[in-house]
């Protein structure tokens, strides 16, 4: 579950009502409109032509894979799918927009309606909430503006102008900061079980803009908002938010009056500064993009990508949970990350404990593959061979605080689960016979402890047991040597 | 009165039976621009190196044996506002005054493997943007080869000038509102501005994309009809290009022109039309009655609205196209500017001419919220009432005849300082472009002042041979095509 953020409006008259807008790039081989690589990290402008330059005489041609991504995800939000959708021309000046307008979606985006289904812990359990959306757009991402420390000049850098960009907006359908979070955070795992998006915010694959206002609790009236724009990480939006919603409450508190303006947030600060004003607000001109004919979605189109969908997280979040019975916290936990949960369901297919494969994949591979930065895939141990090792855990033939070992030795090459045990010497003794006479020997070398057990305290059965797993170097079953230690001692 | 033939057919036959080399076709060509051009100051460049080496290849090729394209060795000249690798592009303009452009656009590479030769580029209004060729800032006004004093029409003045003053060269031209057949009609030489979405626009500056159309001003229907066999067809590069399959246009010319039926519109021959204009039209619509054509009256009620729907549209249109010239990424750059604001607005303040500063403040204007709706909205309605009057009137008949102009070639500075009065010779050129349907202009006589009177066909969308047709028709009964204007180097 999402950490918890306190709630500002916790204890007060007022309510929060929030608005998300994601800028999603796609990862797309190809940019929107031309055949230029669609990748970050290049050297400036060297994924570029002279279509995404907005060389004169250039014209656009729309990537189709774009269009297909686009209505995947809509397909996934349960939106409605444009059977006739279009571009249209967004028009403004700025250097890292080489044509002096964006291709961008006005009247008829590629998907209207739709909805995110989210869950998060808070004081009262887990709440589960369906966020409504507003549509789904395709547009083009601008350039990138450079500017150097203490110099006169700026540099354009134009590699991301021309990248697909989806433009996610949703209802005023959230009320807290956590709620905010736990949306962005669902919405950025749909994308990540789609295959379409990286949803890096440091990179900008992600980027949120948000519509803050604050009423009266009860009321259904909405009031007059703000907007902060271009937050680059969850816990900026979540930070973002609380602040602005503390300020909107003291200034209704005092009396007076929210100004409708766009705000930039201040990480450092932890403050929101005007970007500007509603007159300063653009007129973008909008009007359909001549170089482009309409777009058509056919009924078969649509349904053969409906088919194409994987299983969405909501989805497999409640089979996790139901079908194979997994604790909510390991659920959730898998899920949150589709290589690991795609490692643990093909771990079944070799072991089918799902709650003992669970615990495994969520601790010991999860924990490698945190500490090493890379994924449960890239760790060297397969789901098939990581299987193996839970199941010599379940049948007793190693220690499951040993078995930590037998997984280290077994990273990085192909070997079988027995043979590094035998070779690691770690096999667990669970021979009853050999167990009890080393239970016999621990308990006539100690008379007091075994006389304080008789005296009922509990304390001692645990030294005496640890004696017997020390003089079996441990080896010996912790479990067989307890039940044994209170037979020989009657207790 | 000299006569010229057409020629650019007959030059593939004349290299392959040797009768001629490659190479002394582009001296002979060269040898007429360079004689007529200190008169009409027709061209903005003359590629003579080029050329020649072009040349010297294509004779090594033909000498090798290899097969020659269906334009091998034509010589053929640029609007200055088609990208060609070879040279600058400007559009006439102030703003991109050295712009070297990085492509070739796709009719000069398809001119360029049909085995043609780039050997110029021609003048213009600044981006197409007149009707005179006067709003030429890099070159200054073309003149007209029929009587220097005056203007050759625009914006492919240039071109026409050239057509009709020198022979055996292909020219390339654009057409938004008229801007091939207007010139063309002014000079006495035949032009065609194909139907919207059968010649690819990438390469070609964009004025105003849903009405732009590059075509072609020749001496004869048979010339243009050889031409643009070679640059039609689908480009992938130009979403609006269509697929559908380009006809035998050459042989299309020779089917009888009998029982076709050819539309006059009363709308077309209104009062402000010139007496003499009138009867020469008249006249070539009795040639082709007698031809066996019939022809009836129709009416296309929309046409008095076509003027100020086509400011409407091609200045919104322009005013976003030409944002790209922003003195950020290429062209003029003002100095020493004060911030990004004054960087934009005194690149963009010295770069352009008054003619296209107008046009850009009237398609902003009209895209502005609140006018939007009343102007550029209003005026997309009215446009598709003119496509439905010309869809009514072709299940009537297979052709519209009227004239191109409602006057001849006008003294130049005779009209400049009056934009309403410039726009008015539009009128019966500007309703093609809001149809998208096929237009031709083919001189039908002379007045008596010598000057040209140019009569227009149209046809259905995507009919182009049609009209090629009927010009044929027209020109294989009569002889005003082959009428040379007093300053002629073409003998």
């Amino acid at each position: 579950m999402t950490k918890s953020k306190s709630d500002p409006t916790d204890g007060t008259p007022f309510e929060a009502v929030i608005g998300l807008e994601a800028h999603v790039q796609l990862k797309t081989r190809s940019k929107m409109f031309c055949g230029c690589e669609n990748r970050f990290g290049a050297e400036p402008n060297t994924l570029v032509c002279p279509v995404c330059l907005g060389h004169p005489g250039s014209l656009p041609v729309v990537n189709r894979q774009a269009m297909e991504w686009a209505a995947r995800v809509g397909l996934a939000c349960g939106c409605e799918i444009a059977r006739f959708t279009k571009f249209d021309r967004k028009n403004y000046y700025y250097p890292d927009l080489p044509k002096g307008y964006q291709i961008s979606q006005y009247d008829l985006p590629i998907c209207n309606g739709g909805e995110v289904e989210v869950h998060f812990a808070n004081d009262s359990g887990v709440v589960r909430r369906k966020i409504g959306l507003v549509r789904i757009h395709l547009e083009e991402d601008a350039g990138k503006n450079i500017h150097a420390e203490a110099r006169p000049e700026s540099w354009v850098d134009l590699n991301r102008a021309g990248v697909p960009l989806l433009e996610i907006v949703s209802k005023p359908d959230m009320h807290t900061p956590e709620e905010a979070g736990a949306y962005l955070r669902m919405l950025r795992l749909i994308m990540l079980y789609l295959g379409v998006s990286d949803c890096n915010m440091e990179e900008g694959t992600l980027r949120c803009d948000v519509n803050i206002s604050v009423r009266p609790r009860g009321s259904t009236h909405l009031e007059t908002r703000t907007e902060i724009k271009n937050l680059n990480s969850f816990t900026h939006v979540e930070n973002a938010l609380q602040h602005e919603i503390t300020r909107q409450m003291k200034i209704k508190a005092r009396g007076e009056k929210i100004v409708q303006q766009t705000l930039l947030f201040d990480p450092e600060k932890g403050e929101t500064r005007v970007m500007r004003g509603k007159e300063e607000a653009h007129d973008y001109r909008y009007f359909p993009e001549p170089d482009l004919a309409p777009w058509i979605f056919s009924e078969e189109w649509i349904e053969s990508l409906r088919k194409s969908l994987p299983e969405m997280p909501a989805v497999r979040l409640q089979r996790f949970q139901g079908a194979l019975g997994l604790s909510p916290y390991h659920a959730d936990v898998l899920v949150r990350d589709v290589v690991m949960a795609e490692f643990f369901e093909e771990a079944l297919e070799t072991y089918d404990k799902a709650q003992s494969v669970a615990n495994w994949v969520t601790n010991v591979v999860r924990e490698e593959s945190n500490a090493r930065g890379i994924s449960a895939k890239e760790i060297g141990i397969s789901p098939a061979r990581l299987a193996g090792l839970v199941r010599a855990i379940d049948e007793g033939k190693v220690s499951n605080q040993k078995a930590r070992d037998v997984f280290k030795a077994m990273l990085g090459n192909t070997r079988a689960v027995a043979e590094v045990i035998g070779e690691l010497g770690l096999e667990q003794i669970s021979d009853d016979s050999f167990i009890r006479n080393a239970v016999k020997e621990v308990i006539g070398k100690h008379p007091g402890p075994v006389e304080d057990v008789k005296k009922g305290k509990e304390n001692s059965i645990n030294f005496l047991v640890g004696q017997v797993m020390r003089q079996s170097k441990g080896k010996a079953n912790p479990g067989i040597v307890l039940k044994l230690v209170k037979e020989e001692l009657g207790v | 009165m000299t006569t010229r033939e057409a020629s650019i057919i007959e030059i593939r036959d004349s290299l392959l039976a040797g009768r001629t080399k490659a190479v002394e076709v582009i001296h002979e060509a060269l040898r007429q621009i360079r004689a007529v051009d200190p008169q009409l100051r027709a061209t903005s460049q003359i590629f003579q190196e080029e050329a020649l080496a072009r040349a010297e290849e294509l004779d090594m090729k033909l000498k090798k044996g290899e097969e020659p394209g269906l334009l091998a060795g034509v010589p053929f000249t640029v609007k200055d506002n088609i990208c060609t690798r070879t040279g600058t592009t400007t559009a006439a303009s102030k703003i991109i005054p050295t712009f070297r452009a990085p492509y070739d656009a796709t009719v000069v590479l398809k001119l360029l493997a049909a085995g043609a030769i780039p050997i110029a580029k021609t003048n213009m209004d600044e981006f197409g943007m007149g009707s005179s060729t006067e709003n030429s800032a890099t070159v200054g006004p073309t003149r007209n080869p029929w009587r220097t004093t005056h203007v050759p029409g625009g914006s492919s003045g240039g071109a026409a000038a050239l057509a009709a003053a020198t022979r055996g060269m292909l020219h390339l031209g654009s057409d938004t509102g008229g801007s091939i057949r207007q010139p063309a009609s002014y000079c006495g030489v035949t032009g065609i501005k194909p139907s919207y979405g059968r010649v690819s626009r990438y390469g070609l500056l964009a004025f105003a994309s849903s009405l732009d159309q590059i075509g072609v001003l020749q001496s004869s229907a048979r010339e243009c009809a050889a031409a643009l066999s070679v640059i039609a067809g689908r480009d992938p590069m130009d979403s609006t290009s269509a697929s559908r399959a380009v006809p035998h246009y050459l042989g299309e010319l020779e089917r009888d022109v009998r029982g076709l039926r050819l539309g006059i519109p009363t709308e077309y021959f209104p009062d402000a039309i010139d007496a003499e204009v009138r009867a020469r039209v008249q006249e070539g619509i009795d040639v082709f009655r007698r031809l066996g054509v019939e022809t009836r009256e129709v009416s296309l009620p929309h046409t008095r609205y076509a003027n100020p729907t086509y400011v409407l549209i091609s200045a919104a249109e322009a005013s976003s196209n030409l944002a790209r010239y922003d003195g950020v990424h290429y062209g003029h750059r003002a100095r020493n500017p004060q911030g990004l604001v004054e960087l934009y607005a005194r690149s963009r303040a010295e770069g352009f001419g008054a003619e296209v500063k107008r046009r850009i403040m009237v398609g902003t204007f009209v895209l502005s919220a609140g006018y939007h709706e009343a102007f550029y909205n209003k005026a997309c309605k009215v446009r598709k009432l003119i496509r439905q009057d010309f869809e009514s009137a072709f299940k009537e008949v297979d052709a519209i005849v009227c004239p191109t102009s409602p006057v001849t070639a006008f003294p130049i500075g005779a009209k400049i300082d009056d934009p309403l009065k410039l726009y008015a010779v539009d009128i019966l050129t500007v309703p093609a472009n809001l149809a998208t349907v096929p237009g031709i202009s083919f001189p039908c006589g002379l007045t008596s002042e010598k000057l040209p009177v140019g009569l227009q066909i149209y046809g259905r969308p995507f009919e182009d041979h049609t009209v090629l047709r009927l010009a044929h028709a027209f020109q294989m009964t009569t002889k005003f095509h082959l009428a040379a204007p007093p300053v002629y180097a073409g003998s």
